[in-house]
């Protein structure tokens, strides 16, 4: 009994072991691909030219610089409305059904698809508010898409501010607002911004709703305004790789492509994990 | 004073303008993805959108039945959840109990790469990797099948399962597995029948995000399973093409003249999308708090 108690510990630990290797395997399997077919396509030229010859050639400059104004256009929109969201719901909202209803949809927004999103945004701003397919529409769209991200970071942020500060400071008088904005957010704002960069690598690498939203297959130069169409990182990618004028000879460029998305997403993790950790240690000391 | 009190005021009413933002951004949704969807039903009975089993939308008569691609989506994340719910959970068991913590430290950061990896990366890996794989191991003529979107989304929907399943696993409170464990359990039967179902109900609703994850993916999906719009059989249609709710928009939306029953369609497959998610979001939500560990 006792050994056959044993025999199947064994055998069941085993598989944990196996299955936990097989996920760390994936990531592994993943980035060698992308890794090891791509960095021979890139080079100071491939991401400071323009494309060429029906984007057989040349570089993905363009692409690079849509997905940076994306990154700048709905981080301007969802980081200031995220953070006073947050400060509402963490400082002020007392719990009630308002409140509650606030919560449910923060978590809803978080899981609905990236592609209804899309849909959204082509009625409401493309259509609706006139903006056209553009940088504006898109950078809009992906905002609202981040909220959610942004406004848990932030909670989180705000959550691991300890009571004793924000008591010591309106024991002394100071009103609850400026508590918070002299006592609070000097502590909470690293954990916010983290949060934020987190959200960038969303940005720079979700495909459905610019595609619905601005997105274009190919343009010759830059976007000249908000108003323009715009190319970007993954829906170039995504063109290449499925749809290009000659799939199998541009795949250089889309293992290139790839790779530099990549580098943006795992940078950005790196970043953001390394301020969290030191963040963390500093506030506990 | 009175000033400093109206300021006070003012700020607060200003905050919950914001803090408010996310239920009128829902509400925004709603409208603008119904309003374009039921414009569909003036021209097109919405019994027939349910229960029709074609979707040719530019055929004529056209036909825009959403069954072939509600199933499609369905087999697509059957499949996926088949493979990535004992794997994800499995994997959140060894880190939160088994690893010792250096490598439980270095495994969560290596998981969460998986969740940091974008849908059209995945896309591509699973279209120039993948598909020829599976085309040559099961010697079918093609490769992009909803098997190979099924392994995909599974991968995807790791990181979602992993994570919430590890929070959960690991809040189980030390002192009953420490009282298992006291009574002659051997490691493995308190976990599988102390620890285990004391985290189950973060685990299911791990499992309902994982669900909601991997249904409302497009990318990968439309770069790997073919988009051919037949109703797949089960378990055979696994190995066939298939086309998901999520491809059909983003596929069909750039070549739609707006205003068209077919892009009022499109809206209406949307809604359902938006539907579905709504609805395993709020259960997954009830579970967690319903059955949060209380002691």
């Amino acid at each position: 009994m006792y050994s056959n108690a044993k025999i199947n510990e064994k055998i069941a630990f085993g598989l944990l072991k196996i299955a936990t290797g097989m996920v760390v395997a994936f990531v592994l399997v993943i980035l060698y691909y992308i890794i090891s077919n791509g960095y021979s396509a890139i080079s100071l030229d491939f991401i400071t030219e323009m494309p060429r010859n029906r984007m057989t050639e040349g570089g993905i400059y363009p692409a690079i610089m849509g997905t940076t104004y994306l990154i700048i256009g709905s981080m301007a929109v969802a980081l200031p409305l995220g953070m006073l969201s947050a400060i509402y719901l963490t400082e002020y909202a007392k719990p009630s059904k308002t409140t509650w209803a606030i919560e449910m949809a923060i978590s809803n927004l978080a899981g609905t698809p990236s592609v209804v999103f899309g849909l959204f945004g082509l009625a409401m701003f493309v259509k609706y508010l006139g903006f056209g397919p553009s940088i504006l529409s898109a950078s809009l769209t992906l905002a609202l898409l981040i909220l959610p991200v942004i406004i848990r970071a932030s909670q989180e942020a705000l959550l691991t501010v300890p009571k004793e500060y924000r008591e010591a400071s309106l024991a002394l008088g100071v009103t609850k607002w400026e508590t918070i904005r002299r006592v609070v957010l000097p502590a909470a704002i690293p954990g916010m911004i983290t949060g934020a960069i987190l959200s960038i690598g969303r940005v720079a690498g979700e495909t459905a709703p610019i595609l619905l939203t601005g997105a274009a297959y190919f343009l010759p130069r830059l976007p000249d305004s908000i108003y323009s169409e715009f190319m970007a990182l993954p829906y170039h990618l995504y063109v290449l790789a499925t749809s290009g004028t000659s799939i199998a000879q541009t795949r250089p460029i889309q293992y290139g492509t790839a790779l530099i998305l990549l580098i943006i997403v795992l940078c950005v993790n790196l970043v953001a994990v390394t301020l969290r950790t030191h963040y963390r240690n500093k506030l506990k000391r | 004073m009175l000033n400093r009190y109206l300021k006070e005021k003012g700020i607060e009413s200003i905050l919950f303008a914001a803090g408010a933002v996310a239920i009128v951004v829902l509400f925004l949704l709603c409208i603008f993805l119904f309003r374009d969807g039921i414009l569909l039903f003036e021209n097109y009975p919405f019994g027939e959108f349910l229960t029709d089993t074609k979707w040719f939308p530019t055929a004529d008569p056209e036909h825009f039945g959403l069954l072939p691609l509600f199933l499609g989506s369905l087999i697509v994340t059957v499949g996926a959840i088949l493979f990535s719910v004992p794997l994800g959970i499995a994997s959140a068991i060894y880190i939160s109990e088994l690893a010792n913590p250096k490598i439980a430290n270095f495994l969560k950061p290596v998981t969460e790469i998986l969740a940091g990896i974008p849908s059209v990366v995945y896309g591509f890996f699973g279209l120039v990797i993948l598909v020829p794989v599976v085309q040559k191991t099961l010697g079918i003529p093609t490769g992009q099948t909803a098997l190979t979107g099924s392994i995909m989304l599974g991968i995807m929907a790791l990181p979602t399962i992993i994570s919430i399943s590890e929070d959960a696993i690991s809040s189980v409170p030390r002192s009953i597995k420490e009282g298992s464990l006291a009574l002659g359990s051997t490691r493995w039967q308190t976990i599988y029948k102390v620890t285990v179902p004391a985290a189950l109900s973060g685990i299911s609703a791990a499992v309902m995000l994982g669900i909601g994850r991997a249904i409302g993916e497009t990318m990968t999906v439309m770069m790997v399973t073919g988009n051919s719009a037949v109703i797949p059989g089960f378990p055979s249609g696994l190995f066939a093409p298939v086309r998901t709710m999520t491809a059909t928009i983003a596929l069909e939306m750039g070549e739609v003249p707006q205003g068209s029953d077919h892009f009022h369609a499109l809206f209406a497959i949307g809604s359902v999308l938006f539907i579905t998610t709504f609805i395993i979001n709020i259960i997954a939500n009830y579970i967690k708090r319903r059955y949060r560990f209380n002691l």
